[in-house]
């Protein structure tokens, strides 16, 4: 009894000693580490705008975000590869994945005297990162790019250790274009590498690639561009080699116009239409549908509203591409699903 | 007269190896802090020290947070672990050779051994799952974890340091066992307590492992308890394997300023020691 | 739990205290009081076992031992075996023994032994120092000079000695080698810490008799190795409990791809790092319960050798204070606050 009434007068002394300053809101979330770069950037900014606002996100990759979602240890999480039917499922009430902006996964490669871009076809991309073509002077990659002197050394994989949006947005391409792989490596955020080095992360991975010669990986395009890492083209559904730009992603958004289902789970790799990099994808934050902490919800929404139109002006700068107009109208509609 | 020759060279040459075997093992120390001093120094400056990390790829920020954090860590697992390994180690030492006291001496060494990422995987089914989030608390707890035995080990071996002429002369005085163990044994035992506090802190202050899955990290400065906390190890480890040069450049600053902390420590409680074993002599 | 503890001290204590003349009520109390807060430790230790095995249960019923033949770690289709990660773990603590081992007793030997009385103290302290260094710090050193450095010796190697299997596979740098290599560095210290407790711990009179029987410096020294044998493999399993449980500057070095193999070129991955790496991501129940499982054996295995090899240190320590001339109980105490 007392001792409530001395809780009661301490926290009325708190709120006393701290008049118009809002208690801060701490938000934590987990996840991808494909939009890192612009999560990190939209959080630092969103703080500056609201200081009272503190939305922390560790990077542990698109697993890790769903996995401790479905915990309920984080109050986001975010991911590249869509949430799966059984995870869903398994998942204790509903969760919604709302878009956030688009990016593309390239094929980073550091090769001693080799400057130019390489152009890789899907099939190709498959059977290295199988460890079937396993020489950077194979015949198959030296067909794609004729008058590149290209060296006999072997060839080392760098993969994800961590489970990965970026992997599954990766294998979920090749997948597309190569049955093998399909069967042999399969389609997941986390997959049964036949050869090669596992980094933890985009960041492990581009460090290891760019520490590594004759290496070869796959990164998100702004890891490739910050660390001046060479990347190559890869060859779209029509036959163009196609460098992954905001250009190049914005069109293989479009090719969902008019076709976004209303759970926002959509694949974009291996689009069809001119000018399309076919390694791009949507990436997702998801929130829990009803969510315990009622202040964090309202606290992520008016983020969420900010993000979907202000924060977009970011994506440029960062390599992504920005949601195209109706995907955002959707959201805007779609936020109102969470109950608080 | 060939013979003893051949003994003698063969004497020379383990001699030889012996001392060649001490310098392998200081090089790579030479190596290890020639390079803390080459690539950590330069690039521990005012904004490292100040300054909190900006976000990802942009030059600049600091470990403000992290280097606050593992204070509160350090902290809230001294907290924990001062008193109950204090305790055991005394409870060990006073009545050593009952079955209980060895079942604890037992378990104080299991625990010592225990993997320090088996520690985390306890910490989170413990500290994280049932409370659903990641803290300060859940951190602390794991290093806590790793603290206990350390410090109950080292005050039990300098409780028993403490002459035995001491205990005697409190019970002929009139003292209870207790009383004679508190105020008498424990106080005369007390900077070894110290020593060793100060070495199982040095320890865990470099320990990253357990923290993955409880501090978990935190890009903001925060100082709250139940919120997750950034600490220095854990974004040396994520700084390290990053990309960014200028990541790497804080993640040596990171290194060294860890490594000074951890050696003051330790240095002091080596001091410590020495003073305090010419006194039991 | 800790109300059984209580009970059973109280009861051991009504037992004593017929014995002793005059029962003194603060003594119990105090007995019980700091025996309850010793009780958190056993415990802790307790818990610890029972929480990796309750979490670890569904991945045991559906392997059984296949989990440790298995060589398959595919989270897609659900399949666990944990033969690459024991592989690794096993392999790499086995090199870095290989060549600490002989390191570690060397320094031992020179610093009890032979060094002059003033080099004593600052190499002992040099060699503390390089214990108290975290393993993230020696991790950091690992990606950034020794990795570049295994891969220059890498890529410098002839062809003829890139056919062995010992020596295949790319020149990455990453691999088993730089592992064992940070593990060697790592468990010197600690093996050679204890070592030279153990030889200190040997009486006098051992080399005296052999220098009387016109030993050299060298037979000496082996008559004192001979006589501490049991406690120098103490030492040596003390680093191997270390070697098995390095996470961080084995995870940073060591490749993460799990995938056994002889090669020391080859990336590889351990029980330890597979924990740090997929723990927090594990997205279904089998997944991570196969990781605790891995987290169990690893807990069992630390406290098997852990216990060995205090086993025999303190069986050399009771053999030689039955010796009349050793005095001296020292041995593991300074180790225990290193």
């Amino acid at each position: 009894m007392r001792l409530s009434r001395l809780i009661a007068a301490l926290s009325l002394a708190t709120a006393i000693a701290r008049p118009g300053v809002a208690q801060t809101v701490q938000i934590n979330g987990a996840g991808a580490t494909f939009p890192y770069p612009i999560y990190s950037k939209w959080f630092s900014e969103y703080n500056k705008l609201h200081p009272e606002v503190q939305i922390n996100y560790q990077s542990i990759g698109s697993g890790g975000g769903i996995r401790q979602l479905m915990n309920r240890t984080v109050f986001f999480g975010a991911t590249d590869g869509p949430m799966t039917k059984d995870q869903l499922l398994a998942a204790p009430g509903g969760i919604l994945h709302f878009p956030t902006v688009l990016g593309a996964v390239v094929p980073v490669y550091n090769i001693p005297g080799v400057d130019a871009e390489l152009k890789f076809t899907g099939r190709v991309l498959a059977d290295i990162f199988m460890g079937k073509v396993s020489k950077w002077n194979d015949p198959e990659i030296a067909k794609l790019n004729p008058g590149q002197k290209l060296p006999g050394s072997d060839i080392t994989v760098v993969h994800r250790s961590d489970g990965s949006g970026t992997t599954y947005i990766f294998a979920d391409y090749l997948g597309k274009v190569s049955p093998e792989w399909k069967k042999t490596v399969g389609i997941a955020t986390s997959v049964n590498w036949p050869t090669g080095v596992g980094g933890k992360g985009n960041e492990g991975v581009a460090g290891l690639v760019k520490q590594t010669p004759g290496s070869v990986g796959y990164v998100e395009l702004i890891y490739a561009l910050q660390n001046k890492i060479d990347f190559g083209s890869v060859q779209n559904m029509g036959g163009e080699f196609v460098r992954a730009s905001l250009d190049s992603v914005t069109k293989a958004a479009a090719a969902t116009k008019g076709k976004m289902p209303a759970d926002f789970r959509v694949s974009i790799t291996n689009a069809p239409g001119a000018g399309v990099y076919p390694v791009s994808s949507f990436t997702w934050l998801l929130f829990s549908e009803s969510p315990k902490d009622k202040r964090a919800a309202r606290t992520m929404t008016d983020f969420m509203r900010w993000a979907l139109h202000d924060g977009q002006k970011y994506c440029a700068d960062l390599g992504y591409a920005p949601l195209p107009e109706e995907v955002v109208t959707m959201e805007m509609e779609a936020l109102k699903k969470i109950r608080f | 007269m060939s013979r003893s020759r051949r003994r003698r060279v063969v004497s020379a040459l383990f001699a030889g190896a012996c001392a060649a075997s001490v310098l392998l093992a200081l090089l790579p120390l030479a190596f290890i802090l020639f390079y803390l001093l080459k690539r950590g120094v330069g690039a521990l400056e005012w904004s490292f020290l100040f300054h909190n990390p900006k976000p990802v790829g942009e030059v600049g920020g600091g470990f403000a947070n992290a280097i606050v954090g593992t204070l509160i860590l350090i902290g809230l697992a001294g907290t924990f672990a001062v008193p109950v390994g204090v305790i055991s180690g005394l409870y060990v030492a006073e009545y050593r050779g009952s079955r209980f006291a060895s079942a604890v001496r037992f378990a104080a060494d299991a625990l010592n051994g225990v993997p320090s990422i088996v520690v985390g995987i306890f910490a989170y089914s413990i500290a994280v799952l049932p409370v659903r989030r990641f803290s300060a608390i859940a951190g602390g707890f794991a290093l806590g974890v790793m603290m206990i035995p350390i410090i109950a080990r080292t005050t039990e071996e300098l409780v028993r340091l403490v002459p035995e002429s001491f205990r005697d002369g409190a019970l002929a005085l009139g003292a209870t066992r207790a009383k004679a163990a508190w105020s008498v044994v424990l106080p005369a035992a007390l900077p070894g307590i110290l020593t060793g506090i100060l070495v199982a802190l040095a320890r865990i202050a470099g320990e990253t492992a357990p923290l993955l899955f409880t501090a978990f990290g935190n890009r903001f400065f925060s100082t709250r308890l139940d919120q997750p906390i950034a600490a220095l190890t854990v974004q040396i480890y994520t700084y390290a394997v990053s990309p960014y040069e200028d990541w790497h450049r804080q993640a040596w600053a990171g290194a060294f300023l860890l490594v000074v902390i951890v050696l003051v420590l330790s240095v002091i409680a080596r001091l410590a020691t020495r003073r305090l074993e010419r006194m039991h002599g | 739990m800790v109300e059984s503890h209580r009970l059973k001290i109280s009861v051991r204590r009504s037992r004593s205290d017929r014995r002793r003349p005059k029962p003194r009520s603060d003594d119990a109390f105090f007995r019980v009081a700091t025996g309850a807060v010793a009780a958190v430790i056993i415990l802790l230790a307790a818990a610890i076992a029972f929480e990796l095995v309750a979490h670890s249960r569904l991945s045991i019923e559906k392997f059984g031992f296949r989990f440790w033949t298995g060589k398959v770690w595919d989270p897609v289709s659900g399949e666990f075996g944990a033969f690459p990660f024991v592989w690794g773990t096993l392999y790499s603590s086995f090199l870095a023994l290989l060549v600490a081992s002989p390191v570690a007793i060397g320094i031992a030997v020179f610093i009890s032994e032979l060094a002059p009385g003033v080099l004593r103290r600052p190499l002992t302290f040099l060699t503390e120092l390089l214990a108290a260094i975290p393993s993230i710090v020696y991790g950091l050193w690992g990606v950034f000079v020794l990795v570049p450095l295994v891969r220059r010796l890498e890529t410098g190697m002839p062809e003829s000695l890139r056919k062995l299997s010992l020596f295949s596979g790319p020149p990455v740098g990453v691999g088993m080698l730089a592992a064992a290599a940070i593990l060697a560095i790592m468990v010197i210290p600690f093996s050679s810490a204890v070592a030279r407790e153990v030889l200190r711990a040997v009486p006098a009179s051992q080399r005296e008799a052999a220098y009387a029987l016109g030993a050299t410096r060298f037979e000496a020294i082996r008559a004192v190795l001979y006589h501490g044998r049991t406690g120098v493999v103490g030492a040596l399993l003390l680093g191997l409990g270390r070697a098995l449980g390095e996470t961080m500057a084995v995870t940073m070095v060591i490749g993460n791809n799990p995938r056994a193999a002889l090669s020391l070129f080859a990336p590889q991955h351990t029980m330890a790092a597979v924990i740090a790496n997929e723990f927090t991501e594990a997205a279904d129940q089998l997944y991570l319960d196969a990781l605790v499982e891995i987290g169990l054996v690893l807990f069992v295995v630390t406290l098997a050798v852990n216990a060995l090899s205090r086993l025999l240190i303190w069986s050399l320590e009771r053999r030689l204070r039955a010796i009349p001339a050793a005095a001296e109980p020292a041995a593991a105490s300074t180790v225990e606050a290193a």
